[in-house]
């Protein structure tokens, strides 16, 4: 049996992974995407689904609003399983101190062409009535949406396959040689170009590039229709998730059109350990509660951990590997790589194809962060 | 304690023995507990709290386990829909 060749190979069939086939498959080039179990098994499985416009800096916003404006696009093509919604993201802010924060980052937003609003203590009551009484105010972003993003990953790796992309899953990849994979039975998948898309596990396949796993937990409730609106994030979460040295929790609320109640969110360094940590977990529900006191009386069904692929500038990875001729990287993504598989996508392949680009790429090129590095 | 408890299930009195679970008292009035994502009538199925088939909404709380319930007096039993 001859080696197979292709124009590009990707190695994990994440939501990232899949984005990445369908792209270049769209452009005519022919794709091989490996992974060593299911579509989306990783992360993409684990998250929640926010497909959310963040303004921690300006090249987050830049992809991040790009990815939604992909979304929206996309969203009439999306089968009824991946179950999209356009809820919109409440930013609650509990205090004064938040709403100073709400009125910045609603002029920030307006600056650049997001539709948000302010709410106040009476409008955030009547838009979600299971928040407790006391709080300021928030941030409606009406934009935003959720979905269920393993069945988002698989229609975008089914879409990719209608364009002659080869999926082979169950084949695990312990080495990414210079434009070819070895799998783990010795054979070889040739491609001019290698994307590493493995998230939290890219450093084990392409070691030196600066990727840490980033633990998460979230709960997921019975059916409570009705109970919950919008996605809602506590403003705090600004502090806790953007702190890159302690193990942190936020309020972050997520409802599902089945009436469950995805409850979040922890983030924790160091942890490698799949299991639930029990004093995170004990500390996520508290700060829910915190919020939305009526969490405390629901079931919850299951609890499980994913691993987030954190990077130091809170930046993806998306482009050329420095020092690497024909590796490309699509990793790094934290907690947005649902939102921002669809512009990575759009990029990698604006990239590799030369063609033009819809928003500046400099900010994701891996070499960025080796620069830093030497420099700091 | 009397030998008979009224319980009200989706509205309507039954009457059961002292002692019966929530989930006897939706049998004897042959409403189903819940009714599954696809529309199903669900009723008990397993008797002892691991099959969750029996939830019901009880004095307002989804999701409770009929079958774990003893029945009291004036309880408002309804289908969990």
């Amino acid at each position: 049996m001859g080696k197979e060749s292709y124009d590009v190979v990707i190695v994990g069939a994440g939501i990232v992974g899949a984005a990445c086939a369908d792209a270049f498959a769209g452009r005519g080039m022919r794709v091989a995407v490996v992974d060593r179990d299911v579509i989306g098994s990783g992360a993409t499985a684990a998250g929640m689904g926010h497909i959310v416009v963040m303004d921690d800096s300006e090249a987050q916003f830049a992809l991040t609003n790009y990815s939604q404006r992909l979304w929206q696009e996309l969203h009439t093509e999306l089968p009824d399983d991946v179950e999209y919604e356009q809820r919109g993201t409440i930013w609650v802010a509990a205090d004064e101190e938040e709403m100073v924060e709400v009125r910045r980052k609603r002029d920030y937003y307006q600056q650049r062409g997001v539709a948000v609003e302010v709410l106040d203590a009476t409008q955030l009551k009547e838009a979600e009535p299971n928040l407790r009484d006391g709080l300021c105010g928030g941030l409606l972003v009406p934009g935003d949406a959720v979905l269920y993003p393993p069945c988002a990953a698989r229609f975008l790796m089914n879409r990719a396959q209608k364009r002659g992309a080869r999926l082979r899953l169950g084949a695990s990849v312990p080495e990414i040689l210079e434009g070819r994979v070895r799998l783990s039975d010795g054979q070889e998948i040739v491609g001019d170009i290698v994307v590493n898309a493995t998230g939290a596990n890219a450093a084990e396949l392409t070691p030196g590039i600066e990727i840490k796993k980033r633990k998460g937990h979230l709960v997921i409730t019975d059916r409570y229709p009705g109970f919950l609106r919008h996605q809602l994030v506590e403003l705090g979460y600004l502090k806790s998730a953007h702190s890159v040295a302690r193990d942190s929790v936020a309020f972050n609320v997520q409802p599902r059109r089945t009436g469950q109640i995805l409850i979040g969110s922890s983030r924790q360094y160091g942890a490698e350990h799949k299991e639930v940590d029990q004093i995170m977990l004990a500390k996520m529900l508290r700060r829910a509660q915190e919020y939305m006191p009526a969490l405390g009386c629901m079931s919850a069904l299951r609890v499980w951990t994913g691993f987030r692929a954190a990077t130091p500038d809170k930046l993806p990875l998306i482009g050329p590997c420095p020092e690497r001729k024909s590796l490309f990287l699509a990793t790094g993504h934290e907690g947005l790589g649902i939102t921002t598989s669809l512009g990575t996508a759009r990029i990698l392949a604006d990239q590799v194809t030369g063609a033009r680009r819809e928003i500046p790429v400099e900010p994701y090129l891996p070499s960025r962060t080796i620069a830093d590095h030497v420099h700091a | 304690m009397p030998n008979e408890i009224i319980v009200r299930v989706n509205g309507a009195p039954v009457s059961v023995p002292a002692g019966a679970t929530v989930a006897v008292a939706m049998m004897m009035a042959s409403q189903p507990c819940r009714t599954s994502v696809t529309g199903e009538p669900r009723s008990t199925l397993c008797g002892m709290g691991i099959c969750f088939e029996c939830r019901a909404i009880v004095n307002g709380i989804p999701h409770s386990r009929s079958c774990q319930l003893p029945c009291e007096p004036e309880m408002d039993v309804r289908t969990d829909e």
